[in-house]
């Protein structure tokens, strides 16, 4: 039974980490409906950035997480202006089309680099133990840090002058526009905001677990459920869809086969599309 | 118009003149490499093993047999580790590039769907990088694999732990991949019949980002030994979650990850991982045929500019193996190469090579050992030492694992 609270307890804290990851793929779909597929490469790119600060240049690992959030920022406003400026407003499958180019050129550039070969940060930091079971202190970290910055989105969007244009640009472009909001501008922060968590949430993973350039796939697939359980364009329910993902996969594994958690999570992952098609988290004006 | 017929007959003079000349002196070997996705690592190692065989035969003056001398030429394409491309890459080696003989891509998912291709135009392909044995089992008459398969991957570690420990209680927790899957079932039924306990047998998604619940899964399991993994960051992560979560296993064995150097870079979650591999610097087999262990470490890190390893090794002995069969048929003729090969029984710095000649298992390596290596603590750095067989062992085995 202490096996299955501490698998729970686990899930949850990797959870939130997942979520503070897809809160990066769902402000910049809510604000303009783009999906950016460059999200699991952004991920990666974090990771990278710890590697570089923590193992190359010897500094605490945490410390890179400042110099990931400001060079993320600055990467996703570049995003915009190369890939993602001219597809606003267009169908969403031509962004789709540029995210998913620029997302092949960077991994194909990552790959001639540093090859797929394994990269490692290692955190020792003392953990928790309750019984038999430790929870290792990079993810209790991890989890606080990540609940930390979305507390932070959270604040920003709702309480500063900049986070209410960027929800207002979200609710309704041309409104916002008339009453004297530079959008273009909105727009170019947003998807640095966006890439910036990507990138942090991608650090904040590179403490727990080793990783290679390809590794972005699988966290920007669950970035897509987190988003879409937590409902698409809601930071908010993004991080309680990551919570969620993280308690299920803590709750299946001791009771079924492994290979079954991935089976059972995505039956009851197109159970919830079917009970709330808009996410289990989604409510109205959630931006 | 003269003119043109004299340019025709020129050019075809030059055409007759030229082409016996090309075909005799040159043999063109294909394969595909994953230059890019999951699997690049090792098909980079496998490669330069290959690369490095061609250059140092072209550079000895080539291949020679009934009395001519052939030099070797690659043709080479990325596969992308993808399945799907391997079946048109091939295809078009053979009839494009019209390749004399085949060398297999990296993998087991990869190599498979080649040896369609190898087969059915008739063509030799020597493999080193599948080790799983399906393909063998179904009557193919080109096909050879120099390493050891898969069935006795991990019989070496059930051995030493039936040594060090007849109470153990196994863990069997592997990806979900028709490699890891044949390697761990053999294992299960290897430590039934070496009288231990498996309390544990359950394979994971490839796609699996945190282990952390399987871990937990495993340490409420009871169990003290670790046998699985799979290719590579799933090896790793496990051993880094594992040591994260204190699992206290007393012995680990996971797949091909902790063979690659980078593996050390998990620092103390490393130590005293185990791992079944086909070629170890420190073996000492005397070759018959090839360079010594030394000779050839020596020089491989002299012209490839990287550490020899058991991908670089066995892609060598492939191209080794290839060139002892030419040289005994005195032809490069694929019938007379491929009954060289059937009885060819030699040793090299990689080990035994003799191939399974009855129907049922044709071309299957059945002289090549294994060794079991340990990730220990050498003069304050990690490294490798062979643990297991204990008469090729370069340091005694730690168990149980203890950190230090």
């Amino acid at each position: 039974m202490l096996g299955v609270l501490a698998s729970i307890i686990d899930g949850v804290l990797v959870g939130l980490v997942y979520g503070l990851a897809a809160m990066g793929l769902t402000l910049i779909w809510g604000v303009m409906d783009v999906i950016n597929l460059t999200h699991g490469t952004m991920i990666v790119a974090g990771m990278f950035g710890l590697y570089g600060l923590a193992t190359a240049l010897g500094a605490p690992p945490y410390l890179a997480l400042p110099p990931v959030l400001i060079g993320g920022f600055l990467a996703g406003v570049a995003l915009y202006w190369v890939a993602v400026h001219r597809m606003v407003g267009r169908p969403p499958l031509m962004s789709l089309l540029s995210t998913f180019s620029i997302n092949l050129m960077l991994v194909g550039i990552g790959t001639g680099i540093w090859g797929t070969a394994l990269f490692n940060v290692d955190v020792s930091l003392p953990g928790i133990s309750m019984g038999r079971y430790t929870f290792p202190g990079a993810h209790i970290l991890a989890a606080i840090l990540a609940a930390v910055i979305a507390a932070s989105l959270y604040v920003f969007l709702h309480r500063t002058r900049l986070g209410k244009a960027v929800r207002a640009v979200a609710n309704n472009r041309e409104a916002a526009e008339l009453v004297g909001i530079p959008t273009t501008r909105v727009l170019a922060i947003t998807v640095g905001f966006g890439v910036a968590l990507a990138g942090v949430s991608g650090m904040l993973i590179g403490t727990l677990f080793p990783f290679t350039i390809l590794s972005g796939d699988g966290y920007q697939l669950k970035s897509f459920v987190v988003t879409v359980l937590g409902g698409f364009g809601n930071p908010l329910g993004a991080l309680m869809g990551g919570v969620a993902l993280g308690l299920l996969e803590g709750a299946i594994t001791p009771f079924v086969p492994v290979s079954w958690t991935l089976v059972i999570e995505f039956v009851l992952f197109v159970l919830v599309l079917i009970a709330f098609p808009g996410g289990v988290f989604s409510r109205r004006g959630a931006m | 118009m003269k003119r043109l017929y004299l340019l025709a007959a020129a050019a075809a003079a030059v055409a007759l003149a030229a082409t016996p000349a090309l075909a005799e002196d040159t043999i063109t070997v294909g394969f595909t490499a994953s230059l890019t996705g999951p699997l690049n690592v090792d098909s980079a190692g496998q490669q330069r093993g290959y690369e490095f065989w061609r250059d140092e035969v072209n550079a000895a003056g080539g291949i020679k047999a009934g009395g001519k001398s052939y030099k070797v030429k690659f043709v080479t394409y990325d596969d992308q580790s993808v399945g799907g491309r391997v079946q048109q890459l091939y295809t078009r080696l053979i009839n494009q590039d019209k390749a004399d003989f085949l060398f297999s891509p990296y993998s087991s998912g990869l190599t498979a769907p080649a040896t369609v291709i190898s087969e059915q135009y008739g063509k030799i392909m020597i493999d080193s990088g599948g080790a799983e044995e399906k393909p063998f089992e179904t009557g193919n008459k080109y096909l050879f694999m120099v390493i050891t398969s898969a069935s006795h991957y991990l019989s070496g570690a059930v051995e030493a732990l039936k040594k060090y420990n007849p109470q153990a209680k196994l863990a069997l927790v592997y990806s979900d991949d028709p490699f890891s899957k044949a390697v761990l079932a053999a294992a299960a039924k290897q430590a039934k019949d070496a009288g231990l306990e498996v309390v544990m047998n359950e394979s994971y998604s490839p796609s699996t980002t945190d282990f952390g619940p399987i871990v937990n899964k495993i340490v409420s399991s009871n169990a003290d030994a670790f046998l699985g993994g799979g290719h590579y960051s799933d090896g790793a992560t496990l051993a880094r979650q594992m040591h994260d979560q204190k699992a206290n296993m007393k012995w680990i064995s996971i797949l091909v990850a902790p063979a690659d150097d980078k593996f050390g870079e998990l620092g103390p979650a490393a130590l005293g991982v185990t791992v079944p591999s086909q070629w170890e610097l420190q073996v000492n087999y005397t070759p018959q045929f090839g360079p010594t262990t030394a000779q050839f470490a020596k020089a491989f890190q002299d012209k490839m500019h990287a550490k020899a390893d058991y991908h670089g090794a066995s892609g060598y002995t492939v191209g080794v193996v290839l060139q002892h069969a030419i040289e005994q048929a005195g032809s490069i003729d694929t019938e007379k190469v491929a009954a060289a090969l059937n009885a060819t029984d030699i040793a090299t710095f990689f080990g035994h090579v003799k191939f399974a000649t009855d129907a049922g298992h044709h071309g299957l390596q059945v002289a090549h050992q294994m060794v079991l290596a340990q990730w220990q603590m050498v003069d304050g750095k990690l490294g490798r030492q062979v643990i297991w067989p204990e008469d090729a062992r370069s340091a005694p085995a730690m168990y149980p694992i203890k950190q230090q």
